[in-house]
């Protein structure tokens, strides 16, 4: 049988749960036996070689390049996994939803007590190879379909890890009180 | 004593007092209905809804609904913790519920029941509503991002003479807890923590004390919410 693929990435994240997928610790090596990876800092690809089983998403979307890879995660992977909080809901970047954008930019780069005074031309970075920011911070449902969800901050890894097991094998996911958490 | 009753729960033989409500006899019969606005003791409101049960074909609250002779208190179906689950749901959209960064994470009534119906995400939008925090009170902070507007803090939170120390601000959707600033100006630690206490959530917090419980030893990191009443299964 050939081995189920699966691509991860990190959007508007704090790679915190990349992080704790890798504290399934030893059983990476039984996870390799299962999987191989494709596009993912794991393995450092940087594009899609072929189309993927799994795509394990953190983060939510913050910037135009978020969405665009986003949505290359929905068009090559069969079922898209939101892991953690940010994917689900946006997250701690999602503080800034109830802040005018401009507000924003203006405290990052003009106002806030480590620019103030410093940032002598005024300017708001705006070179066109910046990602354009977008007015809110999205969960990753609410721009394309997602098929599961893993809470957490990170989530913990032994749901990362039989979440997985699950999708991979087809055995059915207990969901333990322990591993279930918002934080 | 008063008047022994017989009711069922979800077609368990039960035995109450007369004029006790269906949250309170239940809890004596061991079966835990989930609760958010009552506070054992104070008189209930009914304004969270979260202890839902049909009796009679009929949608009612269980914590303001006294128990009946051969009552038939249905709470357990799928349908009736559906319901309560979408009302958890909505919680959780309608304010700005940032559970990594909030020091009652893990003590929290709301999160232990979205950890107790296994919501994984929302069904409905999140909504992002602007609500200010406010640090002023020498003693308290308000997180209106958090508050449910359960009035848990307006019933049990009183001084000497009856009065509340706390009270609804605005009207509507705007609605806010606010803290009477004159009657609260000489307010205790121990009141300062009651208030804290008998918060659901994380909306009021006492100064000077953030995240003192470490993680593993919070109120609901191991057992959920309900487990001192009925042994839960999970």
């Amino acid at each position: 049988m050939s081995k189920t693929i699966v691509a991860t990435t990190s959007l508007a994240g704090c790679f915190g749960c990349h992080m704790s997928f890798l504290d399934i610790d030893e059983k990476i090596l039984d996870l390799i036996e299962l999987v191989e990876f494709n596009k993912s800092p794991i393995d450092d690809i940087k594009n899609f070689t072929k189309m993927c089983d799994i795509g394990l998403v953190e983060g939510g979307c913050c910037n135009d390049e978020n969405v665009h890879v986003l949505k290359d995660f929905r068009a090559h992977c069969k079922i898209l996994v939101s892991v953690g909080e940010c994917a689900i809901m946006g997250g701690l970047p999602a503080l800034r939803n109830t802040v005018p954008l401009q507000e924003c930019l203006e405290e990052a780069y003009l106002n806030g007590p480590s620019v103030a005074g410093n940032n002598e031309s005024g300017i708001i970075p705006n070179d066109p190879e910046l990602p354009v920011i977008l007015n809110k911070v999205y969960p990753c449902h609410e721009v394309v379909r997602m098929d599961y969800h893993l809470p957490g901050c990170p989530p913990r890894a032994e749901l990362i890890w039989d979440a997985l097991y699950a999708l991979v094998t087809g055995d059915p996911l207990k969901l333990p009180y322990e591993v279930v958490k918002f934080d | 004593m008063n008047q022994l009753i017989k009711f069922k729960i979800d077609g368990k033989e039960c035995m109450g007092e007369k004029g006790q409500n269906i949250v309170d006899a239940a809890k004596d019969n061991q079966i835990y209905i989930p609760t958010l606005c009552n506070i054992p003791g104070i008189k209930p409101r009914g304004a969270c809804r979260i202890c839902t049960v049909r009796v009679n074909g009929r949608l009612m609250t269980a914590c303001t609904s006294p128990i009946a002779e051969g009552m038939e208190i249905e709470s357990k179906s799928v349908d009736i913790e559906n319901l309560r689950k979408a009302i958890i749901e909505l919680l959780f959209t309608e304010g700005n519920h940032f559970c990594p960064s909030c020091e009652r994470s893990g003590s929290c009534d709301l999160q232990a029941l979205g950890y107790k119906y296994q919501m994984l995400i929302p069904r409905f939008k999140f909504q992002f509503t602007d609500r200010a925090v406010e640090a002023s009170h020498p003693k308290l902070i308000k997180d209106h991002n958090r508050c449910i507007l359960c009035k848990r803090c307006i019933r049990a939170i009183k001084d000497e003479k009856g009065r509340s120390l706390f009270a609804f601000g605005k009207r509507g959707h705007h609605v806010e807890i606010n803290i009477d600033t004159k009657l609260s100006k000489d307010m205790t630690d121990e009141q300062a923590l009651e208030a804290t206490e008998i918060c659901p959530v994380g909306a009021i917090l006492k100064k000077e004390r953030g995240f003192i419980e470490p993680i593993g030893q919070r109120k609901y990191d191991k057992q959920p919410i309900g487990s001192d009443i009925e042994t839960l299964e999970h």
